[in-house]
């Protein structure tokens, strides 16, 4: 069994005859944070749904600390923020994080709803119903219920898209948390500043197949595009 | 136990949101009534019609108006992608099946217990000289509905005519139910008891439950992820 905490291995996935992930090979160790980079419909979304256990690869398989990512015990350790808030409308903040706590079967699921509503400062609001939140307000607590049950994997599907500079900073806080907890991270971004400040590794998608798989370098940092422009398409 | 405790926080969860929003319950309320009205208008029916006829008229209103607010149970987890939170977390299929389907029941059940005296009324019946059996037909009847139902509500809910699929899927699968939940709320809305023969309806409503909650129980995982 691999040590990975994620393990990728000849992932393909098909919509009907055509292969939105051809052959996707890679491991994450943990405690790294990979960018999964890649243009809009080059499978970013699709491989992080399969790593979450929300769909099935059509051809070879993903792993999660050894696991099939749909295991009870493995979702236990699977944290993810997709393009939805995936939080309740007609609930309280407080309401919607209690719930998720308990569904995770977290051992004090009020306390844990209420230091997750101070750490993204919605304690104030915790007893306000959702729908009427701002975006930035909705953002944040989809962030708090992501990262409440204290996953171990988190898979982020362009996580820094639409919030605004209090949510960013929220979620870099919380990320670099849990990156120094020992978290693994995957996230497809195309805010490829923010990505590169966090990541270690990078992989590039194109056309659903591995382009470029490496460590995250001091180039990168300082141009951002470097991965694009060197082993993107043209 | 901890099973229990996650069926019971995801019922929880739902009929506290429909609460809040009131969008299925008072759809199915309103149906309900205004069919009952509008039918009491229509055939202006005599004592003798009415026992003839109550057993039908009350569960086609019961499984139609049930129908909205099954709808709803799948389709409440649409708007922010909640579903995907909700398949996220370690919670088993089967515990969602049965919580979704617990609170389902309450909502159909309270829209029939407020239906049934506005029947009473509307038609002049007094329904209640069998009210014990009566109301255990209509758990059975409702149970039967309501676990086929939130299974179909979670395979039809990324259809685009989901509102359409799910009474054309659900119906034809409800036939042996309705038959039985039917004659006997004929007979029991009547005044007579249920004995000799007519037992194996009551035998048919235990059957086809536990059969359908089974397979619900042991498919949901598959209806929900493929």
């Amino acid at each position: 069994m691999s040590d990975a905490a994620v393990d990728c291995a000849g992932v393909w996935k098909f919509y009907g005859d055509y292969p939105a992930l051809r052959n996707i090979t890679f491991q994450v160790p943990p405690g790294r944070c990979l960018a999964l980079i890649g243009r809009n419909g080059a499978g970013k979304t699709t491989l992080l749904r399969i790593l979450a256990g929300f769909s099935k690869p059509g051809k070879g398989q993903a792993r999660i600390f050894g696991h099939e990512p749909r295991d009870t015990e493995t979702r236990r350790r699977i944290g993810f923020i997709g393009h939805g808030i995936a939080v309740y409308d007609e609930l309280s903040a407080l309401e919607n994080l209690r719930l998720f706590a308990r569904l995770y079967r977290l051992p004090e699921p009020e306390r844990a709803a209420r230091e997750w509503l101070e750490r993204t400062g919605l304690e104030r609001v915790r007893d306000g119903l959702v729908r009427e939140f701002s975006r930035g307000m909705r953002q944040r607590l989809a962030v708090a219920r992501a990262f409440l049950h204290g996953p171990s994997v988190l898979l982020l599907d362009e996580p820094f898209t639409a919030l605004d500079d209090r949510a960013v900073a929220v979620l870099q806080r919380v990320l670099r948390d849990a990156l120094a907890a020992g978290c693994t991270v995957i996230m497809s971004t195309h805010q490829l500043r923010e990505a590169m400040e966090l990541a270690t590794d990078v992989v590039l998608i194109n056309r659903g197949r591995i382009a470029f798989h490496g460590e995250r370098t001091e180039e990168m940092v300082s141009d951002p595009g470097w991965v694009y422009s060197r082993y993107g398409e043209s | 136990m901890r099973f229990l405790r996650q069926v019971m926080v995801v019922t929880a969860k739902d009929l506290r949101a429909e609460m809040r929003t009131k969008e299925a319950i008072n759809a199915s309320f309103a149906f309900a009534l205004v069919v009952l009205l509008l039918l009491s208008f229509a055939f202006d029916p005599t004592e003798e019609t009415t026992r003839d006829i109550s057993g039908g008229l009350l569960w086609i209103v019961f499984t139609f108006a049930g129908t909205l607010v099954l709808n709803r149970s799948f389709a409440r987890e649409l708007p922010n992608d909640c579903l995907d939170a909700l398949i996220a977390a370690p919670v088993p299929g089967a515990a969602l099946f049965l919580g979704k389907g617990l609170a389902n029941f309450v909502l159909i059940l309270a829209v029939e217990l407020v239906a049934l005296p506005v029947f009473g009324i509307f038609y002049n019946v007094r329904w209640t000289r069998q009210f014990w059996p009566l109301m255990l037909v209509l758990v059975l009847g409702t149970w039967g509905l309501t676990s086929i139902g939130t299974v179909f509500s979670a395979l039809t809910v990324n259809i685009r005519l989901r509102e359409v699929m799910l009474p054309l899927l659900v119906y034809p699968v409800l036939i042996p139910m309705l038959l039985g939940a039917m004659r006997l709320s004929a007979l029991l809305v009547a005044g007579q008891e249920v004995t000799g023969d007519e037992t194996v309806w009551f035998k048919l409503l235990f059957g086809f439950d536990i059969i359908f909650t089974s397979l619900s129980l042991v498919l949901m995982d598959t209806v929900l992820l493929g």
